[in-house]
C-alpha cells in the first residue's frame, strides 16, 4: 500500500496521470464506496437494537409518568382496561412465570435425554435421521401450537382431570415445552458432542459402561454448553405468544396453579394490539411497558446463556 | 479370585449393562414422544381440516358464514408479505454476512455488530411487533400496511440470513481467496465472482429457513395491527398507474395466513374450528415443504462438495 502510494506520488509529479492511474483510482474509489455500503448492511443489526430499546423506553416513558414505579412492581391487580385502573405486572409475570416452568418442566428431562440419546448411544442412522425430524418440529408455526394445545391436549386432559378449564396454562405449558425440546437438545447435543473421543476412551478402557461414561464423564465436561441450551430454552418460553393467546386464556390472574386460566405479558400485548385502543392512551401504552419488562427478562437470559456459551468455548 | 466373589462382580457387570439398556429404551421413548407429538399435530389438521380444503376454500374471502369462508385474501396477503421479506432481508442478510467476514476489520464496532447480531437472535418476536409498531407505523408513517409487515419480518429474519451466509462463507477455503487476489482482484472482486457464488446453496438454505419462520410469525403481525376480516384483494403489485400507483399495493390493508387461523380459532363456533384446521394444515405443510426443502438442500450440499 505505502510502496504503492509512494509509486503514485512519485509519478504524479513526473507527469499528467497515466491512464492506468486513472482507473486505479476509480478501481479504488468503487472499492471504498461499496465497502461503506456493506458497513451499513451490518450496521443495521445496531441500529435494529437500538430502536427496540429507544422505542420501548421512550413509549414505557409515557407510562411511567402516569403510573409510579412501586405501583407497577408490587401492585396485586392488573386492570388497565378497567375504570379503576390497576397496573400490577406481577400479574402477568405469574402466569408467564407459571406457564414457562411447566415448559421447562417438560423440555429439559425429554430434551436431555434426547440428546444425551443421540449423542451417545444412538445408532448413525436414528441420528441421521432423528436430528432433522426435530428440526421440522421446531420449524412449525406456533399459533399450529396454540391450536394443538387448545383442542387436543386440553381435551385430551380434561378426561384425566375433569375440572380442567377451557383455557389454561398447564397445557399451553405442556405444549411449548415440546416446542422449545429441540433448541435444548440439538444445543446439549453440539455441546456433548463437543467433548474430545479421548476423555470417553478413557472412560470405556477403565470399564465404564456407555450410561456411565455420559453420566459421569461427557455431560459433566460439556455442563456450560448444555447449561446455555437450557437457559436459551428458557428464554423462548418467557418470549413465546401465540400458544398462550390461544390456549392460556386472557384473564390476569395472580396464580402460580398451571390448571388455571392465565395471561402473561406476551398474550396480554396480542389481547390489547387486537382490541382498538387508540394510539397514546394510557391502556395502549401498557403494552410498550410490558414490553420492556420483557424484553429486560429475555435480555438477562440470553447474556447469562452468552456468557456460559463463551466459557464452554474456552474449555477445549 | 474365589467363586463368590466372580459371582459378585457378574451381578454388578449385569446391572450396569441392564441400566444401559433401559437408558437406550428411555432415549427412544424420548424421541418417540416428540415425534408421536408432531405426528397427532398433523393428524389433528388433517382429520378437522381436509374436508374443507377444495378449490372454493382457497379462493373464497373470509365469511360469516363457515361454509362459505375462505383464505383467498389471507394466502394473498401471506404472498406479499414474504414477496417484501425477501426482498429486504436477503440483500441486507447477504451484504452484513459478507461484511463480517470478508471485510470487518478486528475491532470494537465488529464486536458490537456481532453482539447485536446474535443477541437479536434472541428477541422474542412479539417485541419486534412493539418495534414496528413504535417505528414503522408511528415515526415513519407507513400504517398498518403490507410494507410494515414484510419489513417488520425481514428484521426478524436478518440474523438467520446473516448466520447462514457466514457460515457459508466459512466454509470457502482461505487458496480461493488467495488465488484470486494473487492474480490482482479487489476484495469486491473477490467477493462477487468467488465468495457469493461459491456460497449461494448455503446462504439458500438459510434464507428458505428464515421465510419458513416469517410465514408462520403471528405475534408480531398482530402487534402490527394486521386486520382480521379482510373481504378484498389488495391491488395486484406493479398494476396500478405508473409512477405512484405501482407500488399502492405496499400500502394496503391486509391479512395473513396465521392471523386468519389464529381468527377461526378464537370463536367459538366448530365450524370455523374446522376452516382453522384447514388452514392450519396448508400453513403446516408450507413450512414443512420449505424446511425439508433447507434441510435436503443441506444434505446435498454436505455430501458434494469437495473443495
Amino acid at each position: 500500500m505505502n510502496t504503492y502510494a509512494a509509486t503514485a506520488g512519485k509519478l504524479d509529479r513526473m507527469s499528467q496521470p497515466s491512464e492506468r492511474l486513472q482507473k486505479d483510482f476509480t478501481r479504488h474509489l468503487k472499492e471504498r464506496v461499496i465497502e461503506a455500503m456493506l458497513f451499513l448492511a451490518a450496521f443495521v443489526s445496531v441500529f435494529t437494537t437500538t430502536a427496540i430499546v429507544y422505542i420501548l423506553i421512550s413509549e414505557s416513558w409515557v407510562f411511567f409518568q402516569h403510573v409510579p414505579l412501586t405501583d407497577f412492581l408490587f401492585d396485586t391487580q392488573w386492570t388497565p382496561l378497567f375504570d379503576d385502573a390497576h397496573y400490577g405486572i406481577m400479574v402477568l409475570l405469574s402466569g408467564t412465570i407459571t406457564s414457562s416452568l411447566v415448559a421447562v418442566l417438560v423440555a429439559i428431562p425429554l430434551g436431555t435425554i434426547i440428546a444425551i440419546y443421540l449423542s451417545e448411544f444412538a445408532p448413525f442412522a436414528v441420528r441421521e435421521v432423528a436430528k432433522p425430524f426435530l428440526e421440522l418440529l421446531g420449524g412449525i408455526p406456533t399459533i399450529i401450537y396454540g391450536y394443538f394445545a387448545l383442542l387436543f391436549l386440553t381435551p385430551l386432559l380434561q378426561k384425566i382431570y375433569p375440572d380442567l378449564p377451557g383455557f389454561n396454562l398447564l397445557s399451553a405449558g405442556i405444549v411449548m415445552g415440546i416446542m422449545i425440546i429441540p433448541y435444548v437438545a440439538s444445543l446439549s447435543e453440539d455441546a456433548m458432542r463437543a467433548v474430545p473421543m479421548a476423555l470417553r476412551e478413557g472412560s470405556y478402557a477403565m470399564g465404564a459402561t456407555r450410561l456411565q461414561t455420559a453420566l459421569r464423564v461427557v455431560v459433566p465436561s460439556a455442563i456450560s454448553g448444555i447449561a446455555s441450551a437450557y437457559i436459551l430454552g428458557i428464554s423462548r418460553a418467557v418470549g413465546e405468544t401465540m400458544i398462550l393467546a390461544v390456549a392460556g386464556g386472557m384473564q390476569p390472574n395472580l396464580t402460580f396453579n398451571p390448571a388455571e386460566p392465565g395471561a402473561t405479558i406476551t398474550s396480554f400485548i396480542v389481547q390489547v394490539a387486537l382490541g382498538d385502543l387508540p394510539h397514546g392512551s394510557i391502556g395502549y401504552q401498557t403494552i410498550f411497558a410490558a414490553g420492556l419488562t420483557l424484553m429486560l427478562l429475555t435480555l438477562a437470559f440470553n447474556l447469562i446463556g452468552y456468557y456460559m456459551r463463551k466459557k464452554y468455548r474456552e474449555a477445549y | 479370585m474365589n467363586q463368590q466373589e466372580l459371582q459378585a462382580l457378574r451381578l454388578m457387570i449385569g446391572s450396569h449393562k441392564r441400566w444401559d439398556y433401559l437408558f437406550g429404551v428411555l432415549g427412544i421413548i424420548a424421541l418417540m414422544i416428540a415425534l408421536m407429538t408432531f405426528v397427532a399435530l398433523f393428524a389433528d389438521m388433517a382429520i378437522h381440516g381436509l374436508g374443507r380444503i377444495n378449490v372454493d376454500f382457497l379462493t373464497s374471502f373470509p365469511s360469516r358464514r363457515a361454509a362459505n369462508a375462505g383464505i383467498l385474501s389471507a394466502w394473498v396477503g401471506s404472498v406479499l408479505v414474504m414477496l417484501v421479506t425477501a426482498t429486504a432481508a436477503v440483500p441486507l442478510g447477504v451484504a452484513a454476512g459478507v461484511y463480517l467476514e470478508e471485510y470487518a476489520p478486528k475491532n470494537w464496532m465488529t464486536d458490537i455488530i456481532e453482539i447485536n447480531v446474535s443477541n437479536l437472535a434472541g428477541v422474542p418476536s412479539i417485541i419486534y411487533g412493539l418495534l414496528a409498531l413504535g417505528l414503522f407505523v408511528y415515526t415513519f408513517g407507513l400504517g398498518q400496511s403490507i410494507l410494515t409487515a414484510g419489513l417488520t419480518l425481514a428484521l426478524l429474519i436478518l440474523p438467520v440470513v446473516i448466520v447462514a451466509t457466514r457460515e457459508a462463507i466459512r466454509s470457502i477455503p482461505q487458496i480461493i481467496r488467495e488465488g484470486a487476489y494473487a492474480c490482482g482482484a479487489t476484495t469486491w472482486q473477490v467477493v462477487r465472482d468467488h465468495i457469493v457464488p461459491y456460497s449461494s446453496a448455503g446462504i439458500l438454505t438459510g434464507v428458505i429457513i428464515g421465510m419458513a419462520r416469517a410465514i408462520g410469525e403471528t405475534a408480531p403481525i398482530i402487534t402490527v395491527g394486521a386486520l382480521t376480516f379482510i373481504a378484498f384483494l389488495p391491488t395486484a403489485p406493479f398494476t396500478g398507474d405508473p409512477p405512484a400507483g405501482l407500488f399502492d399495493w405496499l400500502f394496503a390493508p391486509f391479512t395473513v395466513m396465521p392471523i386468519q387461523m389464529f381468527n377461526w380459532t378464537s370463536r367459538p363456533e366448530a365450524a370455523f374450528l374446522d376452516n382453522a384446521a384447514a388452514a392450519g394444515f396448508i400453513l403446516v405443510l408450507m413450512t414443512l415443504t420449505m424446511n425439508g426443502l433447507a434441510i435436503w438442500l443441506r444434505y446435498r450440499l454436505r455430501k458434494n462438495i469437495k473443495w
